[in-house]
């Protein structure tokens, strides 16, 4: 049993107990009132062996498949990418495994440089200056975004795209609640799924803290208007939010140059496996400006230098933001994060290099372009539903009267294929769709299997 | 070059090792020397100027001669730059009067004040905010928050605030009654406020203590902003004397008489430096609600010296009527709370424990002794 | 025993950033095949350049290996941190976390697909729930403060169905800062109650605190002192007899466990940090978990969705169907691969393990106080014993040779201890907040006291030497000052102060006066 991780054994035990005063160890315990004690101790499974546990746990996630073992096509918020080896045994190191948060600064210099330089890379990626060292995944990062547009403004609306991502916009709404602050939904145009520029101006007020788009959307088209969304936003005194999934943004331009003040996004597919949707990793930058650094939430990693100024170091800086200085007036209540995360994220965009994101980002969408459009000549199916450019992620409608979106996924799985995440309970506007999603780990044979299936589905042919 | 001034009072602190209480008043002074009392100050400002030794070749110290500052400079090693003139033995308030006015007028950016609350009352009674002070306190018992606790801790405070960013804050000067404090009843009234460098002590944080704090001003004006959301309409509020409830006057759009008690109702300011006899005539029409707040070290709420809301508005307002507004600052100073309102059985009614608004949307339940 | 970590230097620079490593050309990973086709974006929407560094694989390796020596974990050494709970990780989780089949699954995947993940889920569910005596609990937080949120909710969902307007929380004022920041988040006004002179909630004050406004109480149990709040009974009675529900903090699980349940004291939500008591490694600040366990009547308000096992079918389902939840605070399900880890731990310890945990951490604090004691410089504020932790006073230091907590905790790092936690909670002046947990040897406790002891012993004899520490790590202290007031938080920036900086005339000789 686990007891080969405590070093005591009863006779130390015994003899820390004589030196400590006391007869037995229950009158350590004395003090915790008999009506509540544990008379039988607690009621779970007998203590297993390493050998014992690893038998178990393994033949439990045994029933788990794999989507490597058979062609998957699911995004949606966490996206099945290569993780290079040395990323996971780099992490694995124990030395920043096992610590913790790099308050001493003295001893965790390594910790704290791997967190600035993911900052740093971030930013790059982002295309602005500051960038904290992780939240806990994109729907929290938007979350704490409206926040800090409302501290910042002091204003109450946040404007959100109709099409956000539903799992965002329930935590969205959540994190909200409590200064009471009010999301508004823009509507898209039919045709094309873009913002509809012109309600947005018409909800811009004085009362609007923050404009807050997803780019790639949702459902996996661009939003081409972005710099008429950022000028409408700014015009009327807002902050202007964009959500990315990062890769994009090795082949897109970074929301920095169009006018975004905050980014917000999901960092798991740089160097993080997916992992059944966590650990995620929250991607936080904004501008650098007072007004807004000082409201940013989030742990920063500054560089310094010695007491002596001569050489560099780093630091956890600027922490009267955080809870443990500030209590009550803090920016965020956020404490850990997915430092971890953050760190393989930086090494794999280390790896990456300018060519190599490049090189992965222009193969997602090669293969999502190569997929749409052997998907859309099968009759019966609609791809994309809009008339707009894609990244790696696009839809795929049922147009053939009777024929579900479920349903077709069901078929698809006989066949060996997993189709992609079905939209029409969050979208019923949207009919029998579904978003896909490729990456660069899909090879052709992949994606002829998933025509060559989503084919047969359609006809209802097994 | 940096400049700091330099004022000893040699007298300060004198009357506590005999079993006196403060030295004000020559009568005093001679009863604390016949009782062998040795002169404290000096020895304080040496300790102090010994820590800054570090730095002396970075500052010119400015200072008054003999036992005023000249000596004690000399002892730790300072080169000092001597303004004015005194009689050697038989300094007295007019002397440190006039040592701040030449301070001020030779241009320093601080004057180190090695005294008591005598002391401070002299200097800001001269110069008020002309130029920050920072006190080194060597009278018995400091009441002023513009002392520092220690001689060495005034050192580093005046090293940062020479050579870094330290923020000015306004604090308290007292007026203690020393002759009632030497009866045994303590009467402290708020006197005057003076600029002094405030350092962010070590916050007590979670795991890790920051050198940077809140600026205390952020925090009061949290706290006006709740006051301000809460107060209700029709009802009077009678704002008393402190930088806290200042906040409340300022976020009102009004200005406040700092020493004295200014009324508000509806959002406005309807009156000014009231005195005991208004406050009757308002309680007399009506319940009236009266903000206070700590004042000078010692967590008084309400002091015998304070002449406005006197024992018997008190009595009539009662505990509930009492709003207490505190930064947490102040409360890490004094985390219990007194009241001395020269009614022992009123005094016993607000024993207990009592709400403190201490930020926006923050209370905290703190004890009153 | 002494500590010199690696230490690698150039120039002006311990390693130097990834940015000024490698060269042109090289690349660490990928190389990919020929297009399938031509991604239809338009030019407009390409980016011109991105600026990362170019390194090959094996300078990438290097360059984070020798981060990593320049580091400290558990595996390095002891790890006292009062409240982290810095207990030794096994390697069996990091394995089985790390399968194939815990790693390449996708949350949005049939759920036929994913029965071993939903099953894993369930049970865990069931051991955090007997554990903490709790009705259900939620996976989804993924660490404690947003557990925390969570709870805050939760609370005012209970009460928003109840129409009842509660607009204020109860925190203590030892509370971790978290609590604050969480009540706040959510919307409730704080009200902070002070401790008494035994260190717990002052139930006076407590009852002055609690109204008909009151919405939750937040308590730690063991507190933050490493005490147990032995009125707990009747801090429960106060709050529910008001109306309120009482929440509990996690934190300090290790003191109690197989000893007593938070739900059996009357707790109404109750949360675990994953990443403390069940021993999921901490990685640098996370990631970790924070599942929120409640008591039946709240049960209607966790998020969705729940995992459910639907007998019949012999399914395991993830149940979204959940009308009164709050909705999300988190994409997807939590964090599984943390959540993995912590099943492989509690699964191998049993209750008994559990137990046994509980005994050791315990013990072993209680010695160190013991061993303190004795020692004049070191003072306890509270009488013991105590439970997983205990919370010693440094301030004699302080007074006499103005040697503070801080310069205490950095002279452990010469020892290759890291540091406890200083200056909380912040109603012990100069403290130092010491947790061992139950991994820990008596040799190694004996070392670490013989280290304060030698400490103490230098605050009299060299005290510029503990202001100056430590000397062993690969920095030495850092002008945390400039790192706030000059921020510098990226490569961009750097540059752009660089070429500043250049530009500048050049500074004044500051003098050199380190207070």
């Amino acid at each position: 049993m686990g007891s080969h991780f405590l070093p005591s054994t009863r006779e130390s035990l015994n003899e820390m107990l004589r030196e400590i005063g006391v007869a037995n160890i229950e009158e350590l315990f004395a003090d915790i009132p008999s009506k509540i004690r544990l008379k039988h101790g607690l009621n779970l499974p007998p203590p297993m062996s390493e050998s014992e546990v690893r038998r178990h746990v393994k033949t439990m996630l045994s029933k788990n498949k794999p989507f490597t073992e058979m062609p998957t096509f699911l995004g949606g918020g966490v996206w099945p990418h290569h993780v290079p080896a040395h990323v996971r045994s780099l992490v694995q190191r124990s030395e920043f495994l096992t610590s913790y948060t790099p308050y001493q600064a003295e001893t965790s210099q390594g910790m704290l440089q791997a967190l600035f330089e993911y900052q740093s890379l971030v930013a790059e990626l982002v295309g602005l200056d500051i960038a904290n060292s992780s939240m806990y995944d994109w729907a929290t990062a938007a979350g704490e975004a409206a926040l800090m547009c409302a501290r910042v403004t002091g204003r109450k609306r946040f404007l959100v795209p109709k099409l956000i991502s539903p799992e965002r916009l329930s935590v969205l709404k959540n994190y909200i609640s409590g200064p009471a602050l009010e999301t508004v939904e823009i509507g898209y145009n039919s045709a094309t799924g873009q913002l509809r520029v012109d309600e947005l101006e018409g909800q811009l007020g004085e009362d609007v803290a923050g404009v807050y788009i997803e780019n790639p959307s949702y459902l996996g088209f661009l939003e081409t208007q972005v710099q008429e969304i950022a000028e409408a936003a700014h015009k009327a005194g807002a902050l202007f939010v964009v959500g990315v999934n990062p890769i994009s943004l090795g082949l897109l331009k970074p929301p920095g140059d169009y006018g975004a003040d905050i980014v917000v996004g999901e960092g798991q597919p740089l160097g993080n496996p997916v992992s059944f949707g966590g650990p995620t990793l929250g991607i936080f930058a904004c501008r650098d400006e007072q007004k807004l650094l000082r409201q940013m939430p989030g742990r920063l990693v500054g560089m310094t230098t010695t007491l002596d100024g001569n050489t560099r170091g780093y630091t956890m800086t600027l922490q009267t933001r955080e809870q443990h200085i500030r209590r009550e007036r803090a920016t965020s209540n956020i404490c850990s994060n997915e430092a971890l995360c953050a760190v393989s994220a930086a090494i794999y965009l280390s790896s990456m290099g300018p060519s190599g994101l490049r090189e992965v980002a222009e193969t997602c969408a090669s293969n999502a372009g190569y997929a749409m459009k052997k998907l859309r000549k099968i009759k019966g199916l609609q791809v994309p539903i809009f008339d707009s450019p894609h990244f790696n992620e696009f839809t795929l409608k049922c147009v053939k009267p009777g024929l579900g979106i479920e349903t077709f996924n069901d078929r698809l799985l006989e066949l060996g294929v997993h189709g992609g995440t079905p939209v029409q309970r969050e979208f019923p506007d949207l009919g029998e769709t579904a978003v896909l999603c490729t990456t660069e780990l899909h090879t052709k044979e992949d994606i002829d299997k998933l025509v060559e299936a989503a084919a047969r589905a359609v006809e209802g042919k097994k | 070059m940096k400049k700091l001034g330099l004022i000893v009072n040699p007298i300060a602190g004198m009357g506590g090792r005999v079993g006196l209480k403060g030295t004000d008043g020559e009568d005093v002074f001679k009863k604390a020397l016949t009782l062998g009392a040795k002169p404290v100050a000096p020895e304080r400002a040496a300790n102090m100027l010994k820590k800054l030794a570090s730095v002396k070749s970075g500052v010119t110290l400015i200072t008054y001669p003999h036992e005023m500052g000249a000596d004690e400079a000399r002892v730790a090693g300072f080169k000092p730059e001597i303004i004015g003139s005194i009689t050697s033995g038989k300094t007295s308030a007019e002397d440190t009067k006039r040592a701040v006015l030449d301070m001020v007028k030779a241009g320093v950016d601080l004057i180190a004040v090695v005294g008591g609350d005598g002391t401070m009352r002299d200097v800001y009674d001269e110069i008020k905010n002309a130029v920050p002070v920072l006190g080194v306190p060597a009278g018995v018992k400091v009441h002023s928050s513009a002392f520092s606790t220690s001689p060495e801790a005034a050192a580093e405070t005046v090293m940062k605030f020479l050579w870094e960013e330290l923020p000015l804050q306004e604090a308290e000067v007292m007026d203690v009654d020393e002759e009632a404090y030497r009866a045994g009843r303590l009467s402290a009234k708020l006197y005057g406020f003076v600029l002094t460098p405030y350092e962010p002590t070590l916050i007590q944080g979670m795991k890790v203590a920051s050198l940077e704090a809140d600026a205390e001003v952020e925090q009061q004006k949290a706290i006006a902003k709740q006051v301000v959301e809460l107060m209700e309409p029709e009802t009077v509020y009678f704002l008393g004397p402190g930088t806290t409830t200042r906040a409340v006057a300022e976020a009102l759009a009004g200005e406040k008489t700092l020493l004295g008690v200014d009324v508000a109702k509806n959002g406005k300011i309807i009156a000014k430096d009231v005195n005991e006899k208004e406050i009757l005539k308002w309680l007399d029409k009506g319940e009236c609600v009266a903000i206070v707040s700590p004042i000078g070290g010692q967590g008084f709420i309400l002091g015998r010296g304070n002449q406005q809301l006197s024992p018997e508005v008190l009595k009539r307002s009662g505990k509930k009527n009492i709003w207490v507004l505190a930064t947490p600052q102040k409360l890490s100073m004094t985390p219990t709370l007194r009241v001395d309102t020269g009614d022992p059985n009123l005094d016993k009614e607000f024993k207990g424990y009592i709400r403190v608004t201490t930020g926006y949307r923050e209370t905290r339940v703190v004890k009153i002794s | 025993m002494k500590y010199r970590q690696a230490r690698w230097t150039s120039d002006v620079c311990l390693e130097p950033l990834v940015f000024e490593l490698g060269g042109k050309g090289r690349r660490g990973t990928f190389s990919r095949e020929k297009l399938l086709s031509d991604p239809e974006i338009p030019e407009g929407f390409i980016r011109a350049s991105i600026n990362l560094p170019e390194l090959s694989e094996p300078e990438v390796v290097r360059h984070y290996t020798r981060l990593s020596q320049m580091n400290f974990g558990v595996d390095s050494g002891f790890y006292p941190l009062g409240s982290c709970t810095m207990k030794y990780n096994p390697k069996i989780s990091e394995e089985l976390a790390g399968l194939e089949t815990a790693t390449n699954i996708h949350p949005y995947q049939s759920e036929e697909t994913v029965q071993g993940a939903l099953e894993l889920m369930h049970n865990l569910e069931r051991s955090l729930a007997e554990i903490a005596g709790v009705s259900r609990v939620c996976l989804h937080p993924a660490a404690g403060a947003h557990g925390e949120l969570l709870g805050m909710l939760l609370v005012r969902a209970h009460f928003k169905l109840k129409g009842e307007e509660r607009t204020e929380v109860i925190v203590p004022d030892s509370a971790h800062g978290t609590n604050f920041t969480s009540a706040a988040m959510a919307g409730f006004n704080v009200v902070v109650v002070p401790s008494d002179s035994r260190g717990r909630v002052d139930i006076a004050a407590l009852q002055e605190a609690v109204t008909k406004k009151t919405a939750a109480l937040m308590l730690t149990n063991p507190n933050t002192l490493g005490l147990f709040e032995d009125g707990i009974l009747e801090i429960a009675k106060i709050v529910h007899k008001a109306g309120g529900l009482l929440y509990y903090d996690g934190a300090n699980l290790n003191g109690i466990m197989g000893k007593a349940r938070p739900g059996d004291m009357g707790f109404d939500i109750v949360h675990f940090n994953l990443h403390k008591t069940f021993s999921t490694p901490h990685g640098g600040g996370g990631p970790g978990a924070g599942p929120v366990g409640v008591c039946k009547s709240l049960e209607e308000f966790l998020p969705a969705p729940m995992v459910e096992y639907n007998k019949k079918a012999k399914r395991y389902y993830l149940d979204y169907n959940r009308p009164y939840s709050i909705g999300k605070i988190k994409s997807f399900y939590g964090n599984f691969g943390v959540l993995v880890k912590a099943y492989t731990y509690i699964l191998m310890m049993g209750a008994e393990g559990l137990e046994a945990v509980t005994d050791a951490a315990v013990v072993n604090a209680n010695y160190i106080m013991r061993k303190l004691e004795e020692l004049s410089d070191y003072e306890f504020k509270y009488p013991g014993p105590c439970k997983h932790e205990a919370v010693v006073s440094v301030e004699p230091l302080k007074t006499e040779k103005e040697v503070t907590a801080r310069d205490v905790a950095k002279s452990l790092l010469d020892y290759g201890m890291h540091a406890p936690t200083y200056y909380f909670p912040p109603i012990v002046p100069e403290a130092l907040m010491i947790e061992p947990t139950e991994t820990e040897s008596k040799e190694e406790l004996d070392r670490f006291v013989d280290a304060l002891k030698r400490i103490a012993e230098e605050a009299h004899t060299k005290p510029e030497k503990l202001r100056s520490s430590p000397t062993g790590t690969a920095i030495g202290r850092l002008d945390e000052v400039k790192a706030a007031r000059e921020p510098i938080l990226s490569w961009r920036m750097y540059k752009r102060e660089k070429t500043k900086d250049a530009e500048a005339p050049p500074q004044e000789i500051k003098n050199d006066a380190t207070p």
